[in-house]
């Protein structure tokens, strides 16, 4: 018997409920959501499991921008805090996700994109939100951009998410598709202690010396929850160190800066890739969420065709990792870019391919999968 | 009455610029302190006191209060109210709104504030007009009334603030004035009181940009037009011409426990079912 | 905050943050205040006081202050010095 108990917890899971299980075991303790296709299941298991917990709260709210903001509420008053939803969703929520980047509230919101504009095609993948996730909030603002590529990686994403979110105090993004969303596989359920799990910076300091703006080594000022006794003043307008707001050009551009560089100095922790086969590789292909599964088939056909492919997996996508796409695509001759939209990551690879290599790019909006054998096509 | 404006000055932000941004004759400056004695009378601490403030000229009002003080974005006061509330059923938190704030851009967010009846007090400042932005009819601009965007009188019909929040479901809906001042911080220390959702109108005058288009000769003059036009309840049901009075008082009150009340309740049943704490 | 007689009120403005709006001048029963040369009001009838209670509360700019002469003096101002500049305000003070 002994052997069954150190025998890991697994369950088969979707890619939704994996999202649930890597944001209990980051801390999140609060959800506000609205019901949209394909992310329902997240929700769906959240109300179910929030409860369970000594101070876990779920909430369905009225729509995805009332969503947002009690995400960003529960969130000042100190709570890991997440929400879900689909493209329509994820459009109202944008104001929003401006006013948390503004505010530097961290919170995690999973987008499971669809396909098609609009109210477009519910129930297939698509990956046409993915500049959106960016750009998609008015006025330059710094803001991570993470995706998943199966069930186990929903989980493990979700935690990072969480994780970047609390250490650098931002909105952070994780991008699933609804294949990826809905694909149930075996995942070996998290044990305390299984991740590194990071909290916001607190203050430390005496409440009338706080600045709740002010510079720090990593440019992350500590955030209070609300309520502890350090009474400071969030806006969305342009602040001062002391969350005032300003218009003092000196005061306006030194919040921006300070907000950019919290992140530009930490590329190296948060651009994450995957790296198979690249050594050598002079097929390489880049891709992200449920293509990189296909793409991953088509690398390893290639190389027993004898072809030297490779696979480049983004799990970060913005803010874009530069350094690790052109570092390949010096090596290589070919970039094969294949996504499930007219083309919006491999616009970022053509950015910053300079001439090394010739970039391709597969494109479906049909709200159909790209095959391994489409992108083998491409590489063989 | 000395102890009034020192008793305000204990509580505003001497750190920020004075006098306040509002227009000369702004009642929004009377509704600021007749919030904080409200405060004070019921003995809340600062730091147990959240400001969660729209976006608007109402909006400027949390900045100038040593409180907890979020200026959310527009309409979205009472969502980041509500989540605050949820996280920390222990804070106090008040939600500061325009009229169209809570009623135009937010108004969704206020009747379900409502129906839910989660326990924020929700402070509308009803100016009947966009003033920050220059003055546009909102959707408590009286039907006839002016302004830049009615410039030949409004043709839709007004929010009944009350009747509509009285039939989302909150536990408490009053109205008062920044002219019966009194009468206002007893409303709103009734409100921060009472259990679930509870909303306070404020009629609060915007001479420089509703007045001056619907023939108010000066701030005062709408003062005046307070005064006169605004009734108490009790005397209001017996008015025979009923024509342009405003009822003022309070016009529900019901005792039912917010949703993060409810919400504790049902997370202690579901321990208890599990086997743990009694 | 019971009115007393005439004679025993002081009555001070802050001249920095009154924007003259003309509300206390206008409902002051006893015409303690009236218009300034700028516009802002001034206490032209002091001892006329009988601590009514409207001006205070219907300051929008919490520039008014009446206190009792026989008692600590308006806010340890009787100049009329406006607060944010009086260094013993404090956050101290609080509650």
């Amino acid at each position: 018997m002994s052997q069954v108990r150190k025998k890991r917890r697994e369950a088969f899971l979707l890619g939704n409920e994996a999202v649930v299980e890597g944001a209990l075991a980051a801390g999140c303790t609060f959800y506000a959501g609205y019901p949209i296709t394909p992310s329902t299941e997240i929700m769906e298991t959240m109300a179910r499991r929030l409860p369970q917990l000594p101070d876990g709260v779920f909430l369905q709210m009225e729509d995805e921008i009332a969503s947002m903001g009690a995400v960003i509420g529960a969130s000042l008053a100190g709570r890991k805090a997440m929400t879900a939803t689909s493209g329509p969703g994820f459009s109202l929520m944008q104001e929003q996700i401006g006013y948390a980047a503004m505010t530097e509230t961290p919170l995690v919101l999973v987008d499971v994109m669809r396909g098609g504009a609009s109210t477009g095609l519910p129930t297939s993948p698509g990956q046409g939100d993915v500049q959106q996730a960016r750009w998609g909030s008015h006025g330059d603002h710094p803001i991570l951009v993470l995706s998943a590529a199966d069930v186990p990686e929903c989980l493990e994403m979700t935690v990072t998410a969480f994780n970047f979110a609390e250490k650098y105090r931002t909105p952070v993004v994780l991008l699933l598709d609804e294949i990826t969303a809905h694909t149930r596989e075996k995942v070996s359920l998290p044990e305390p202690g299984d991740f590194e799990v990071f909290s916001r910076p607190v203050p430390t300091m005496p409440p009338e010396w706080y600045k709740p703006y002010e510079e720090t080594l990593r440019g992350v000022p500590p955030m209070p929850p609300l309520g502890t006794g350090y009474r400071f003043h969030v806006t969305g307008l342009s602040h001062d160190l002391l969350g005032f707001p300003t218009s003092r050009p000196e005061e306006v551009a030194a919040l921006v800066e300070r907000q950019f560089r919290k992140i530009d100095r930490f590329f190296h922790d948060v651009q994450l890739v995957e790296h198979v086969m690249t050594e050598d590789a002079e097929a390489l292909v880049i891709a992200y969420g449920c293509v990189a599964r296909s793409a991953r088939l088509a690398v390893r056909q290639a190389r027993e065709a004898g072809v030297r492919a490779g696979l480049l997996v983004l799990k970060t996508l913005f803010p874009f990792p530069r350094s690790h796409v052109e570092k390949l695509l010096r090596s290589c001759r070919l970039a094969v870019v294949p996504e499930l939209n007219v083309g919006q990551i491999s616009r970022e690879v053509k950015r910053v391919n300079e001439g090394y290599a010739a970039v391709r790019t597969i494109n479906r909006v049909d709200g159909q999968i790209i095959a391994p054998a489409q992108i083998l096509k491409e590489i063989a | 009455m000395a102890e009034v404006t020192q008793l305000i000055h204990q509580y505003l932000r001497h750190n920020k610029k004075f006098p306040l941004v509002f227009c000369p004759g702004c009642g929004h400056g009377i509704v600021l302190g007749s919030l904080v004695r409200s405060v004070h009378a019921l003995g809340l601490s600062k730091d147990e006191v959240v400001v969660v403030a729209g976006i608007g000229c109402s909006g400027r009002i949390a900045a100038y209060v040593d409180f907890n003080t979020v200026h959310a974005t527009h309409g979205r006061a009472l969502t980041i109210a509500t989540g605050i509330k949820m996280a920390n059923p222990g804070l106090t938190v008040i939600a500061v709104m325009g009229d169209g704030d809570a009623f135009s851009i937010g108004g969704n967010h206020l009747i379900h504030a409502a129906r839910r009846n989660i326990g924020v007090t929700a402070l509308v400042l009803n100016n009947f007009i966009y003033g920050m932005t220059g003055g546009q009819c909102s959707s408590t601009t009286p039907e006839g009334a002016y302004s830049h965007t009615s410039p030949m009188g409004q043709l839709e019909a007004a929010f009944d603030i009350v009747e509509l929040t009285r039939a989302a479901g909150a536990s408490g809906v009053a109205r008062g004035t920044v002219f019966h001042v009194k009468a206002l911080d007893g409303l709103i220390a009734a409100a921060l009181s009472q259990p679930g959702f509870n909303l306070v109108e404020a009629l609060t005058p915007c001479f420089t940009q509703y007045g001056r288009g619907n023939g108010f000769k000066s701030a005062v003059d709408m003062f005046k037009w307070l005064k006169d036009k605004a009734v108490p309840l009790e005397a209001y049901e017996k008015l025979e011409d009923k024509a342009g009075r405003i009822p003022i008082g309070v016009f529900v009150k019901r005792d039912a426990p917010g949703l993060e009340t409810r919400y504790a309740a049902m997370r202690q049943r579901l321990l208890e079912k599990r086997g743990g704490a009694a | 905050m019971s009115a007393s007689s005439k004679g025993q009120n002081r009555v001070v403005v802050y001249p920095d943050w009154c924007k003259g709006c003309g509300i206390c001048v206008a409902f002051c029963p006893k015409h303690v205040l009236a218009p300034g040369p700028d516009g802002k009001a001034v206490v032209v009838d002091e001892d006329a006081c009988v601590n009514c209670g409207f001006c205070e509360p219907h300051c929008p700019d919490f520039a008014i202050v009446v206190a009792p002469r026989n008692g600590n003096g308006v806010n340890g101002r009787p100049n009329g010095k406006s607060p944010a500049t009086d260094a013993t305000h404090g956050k101290e003070d609080c509650p």
